[in-house]
């Protein structure tokens, strides 16, 4: 047998290249975002002096705000209504369970198989119709619609592993549904709750299918942005690295944060 | 198959009714408004570029569609797409999984680190693998084959698919990673440690004990990538544009072209149909695989 010590080095020390490795592409892009264009596209090097030149340039394209912006309504606003919408049904299923309940979730969660693309030009047609199209109220109703089986699939998850008697106790006081869900529920599932509406804001900020089609300048958020750079513009690699460090740093952090919890709510529970 | 139900009151239906409705009248109408609406138009000759010509058509859509070659060579892509991405995701995922369970320095670091790529919007992640990774000329990729003194890879025009599956799977490797890590947390060290006393090796362990331990997250792991990875996009879009030729068109991508840049609505439509049908028998096996497990 080897050394215990000197296997356990050698494990971290093929975790860490591999970890290296799959890190690496990000790595890259954060360095490039602080590097001249020059640099950018010379031999990879490590030693440079850091500029935040890509990044002044980059925001003097006064519309990235305006994409930023863009995103963070879309994203938090359709996380916001799906909430409210999911939360009644996740709550009625997890404590006034029927028999139709496991078919419902099941059911709910197929729609997600409907490939987007399927019904792509019903859509795109119904908000040239109603005027929807390239407007950030259209985006948040799809975002919400398609992210209103995960939330509720989460948030059934999260409550369903709150003991009964705690709900039980306050309907005994007499609370009302409306109640029972705002003082009690709710204040005990904050964590639950918020790892289900961080995935949902992640969904909607890396969304790019209907981000893509249905906006064009006054409503597209970052995803799409961002794509505007695979033109031949996109050759100005720091620009394009800062660019991309800005739209996905705040959503990375996000990501690190909550990894944990959003791991439990994403599987049904049924990896703990 | 019921299971009796869970304890507590069963109350009458009203409220689970009211409480349900909005969610569920809410999908059900997502879904079958442009569901009825695409199999109309597949019948329909529609084309946004000739407001003259309407009408019924018959199957005339479905018949240019599958008599197209590029029909098949996107199912096909599609699959493709699919399968390696799965193959490498979920036997790359459990293997890491189990080597990023192992006490090692920084453990914790090093797994945040190895998860980041999940959070990466595909736009994103698309335009740095292409100029930054992926590029022939100055790409980290072109640099690296030239330390070893070899041939730098023009990799989206001679290896198109292995491109673009090589995005998607660092894009969605993570995410495997994550849940299995995940599942791997639950596993009972007794049962490991009174293995390794009746002389099991680590590979024994890994695939009498480990493996089927996981199997419930696995299963989980195919089931969320497959609603994701059947209908990759932005990767494409940004990438190859489905080129060269037809070489990274997957059905997506090619009903993105019918109807967006060729207008032809009927003709996507009846694309559009294809690709649902070809989702719904992925779905009802899924399902299936899903509902089992979960009534354990």
């Amino acid at each position: 047998m080897t050394n215990p010590t000197v296997k356990r080095f050698a494990i971290g020390l093929l975790a860490w290249v591999i970890a290296f490795v799959i890190f690496f592409p990000i790595f890259w892009m954060v360095l490039t975002g602080f590097k001249t264009e020059t640099e950018a596209v010379a031999d990879p090097s490590l030693i440079f002096s850091p500029t935040l030149d890509s990044y002044a340039e980059v925001q003097q394209r006064a519309d990235y705000f305006k994409f930023a912006w863009n995103s963070v309504v879309v994203a938090f606003g359709s996380t916001l209504l799906a909430l409210i919408i999911a939360i009644p049904s996740a709550y009625s299923m997890s404590f006034l369970p029927t028999k139709r309940t496991k078919g419902t979730l099941l059911w709910m969660l197929s729609t997600k198989m409907l490939p987007p693309v399927g019904v792509l030009v019903p859509i795109y047609l119904l908000f040239r119709d109603t005027g929807l199209l390239d407007t950030k109220l259209g985006l948040t109703i799809v975002y919400t619609l398609m992210n209103l089986p995960i939330v509720v699939w989460m948030l059934y998850t999260f409550f369903k592993d709150l003991p009964k008697d705690i709900l039980e106790a306050g309907r005994m006081d007499g609370a009302s549904t409306f109640q029972e869900v705002w003082h009690l529920l709710l204040p005990l599932t904050v964590p639950g709750i918020a790892s289900t509406g961080l995935l949902s804001v992640i969904l909607s900020w890396n969304e790019a299918f209907w981000s893509l089609n249905l906006t064009s300048s006054q409503a597209a958020p970052l995803t799409a942005y961002i794509a505007s750079f695979s033109s031949p513009e996109g050759l100005f690699w720091a620009k394009l690295s800062a660019a991309s460090t800005m739209a996905i740093a705040p959503i990375l952090v996000f990501g690190w944060l909550t990894q944990k919890q959003m791991v439990r709510g994403l599987t049904f529970g049924a990896v703990k | 198959m019921n299971k009796p139900r869970a304890a507590g009151r069963t109350v009458g239906g009203l409220r689970p009714l009211a409480l349900q409705g909005p969610a569920v009248t809410l999908l059900f109408l997502w879904m079958i408004v442009p569901l009825a609406m695409t199999v109309w138009f597949s019948f329909q000759r529609y084309n946004l570029l000739m407001p003259g010509m309407t009408g019924f058509a018959g199957l005339e859509n479905y018949e240019y569609l599958f008599t197209d070659p590029a029909l098949w060579t996107a199912m096909l892509n599609t699959l493709l797409l699919v399968g390696w991405v799965l193959v490498i995701t979920v036997v790359g995922g459990t293997l890491l999984a189990v080597l990023f369970q192992q006490e090692f320095f920084g453990r914790g670091i090093a797994r945040v680190l190895v998860i980041s790529p999940f959070f990466v919007m595909p736009t994103v992640s698309a335009l740095v693998w292409k100029n930054l990774m992926m590029h022939p000329a100055n790409g980290v990729l072109a640099w690296l084959a030239g330390v070893f003194g070899a041939e730098p890879v023009d990799w989206f025009s001679s290896l198109p698919m292995t491109s673009i599956v090589i995005i998607v799977a660092w894009q969605w490797l993570p995410f495997a990673l994550l849940i299995l890590l995940t599942a791997m947390q639950s596993l009972d060290d007794d049962q490991v440690e009174a293995a390794r006393m009746d002389g099991a090796g680590p590979v024994a362990i890994f695939f009498f004990i480990t493996l089927p331990h996981l199997k419930r997250a696995i299963s989980v792991v195919i089931m969320i990538e497959m609603i994701f990875l059947l209908t990759v996009f932005a990767e494409i879009f940004v990438t190859t544009s489905g080129g060269p030729g037809l070489a990274t068109t997957n059905l997506a991508y090619l009903i993105y072209i019918r109807a967006l840049l060729d207008f032809d609505v009927g003709m996507a439509s009846a694309g559009g149909v294809v690709a649902i049908i070809l989702a719904n028998i992925v779905a009802i096996f899924l399902v299936r695989m899903v509902a089992k497990n979960l009534d354990e």
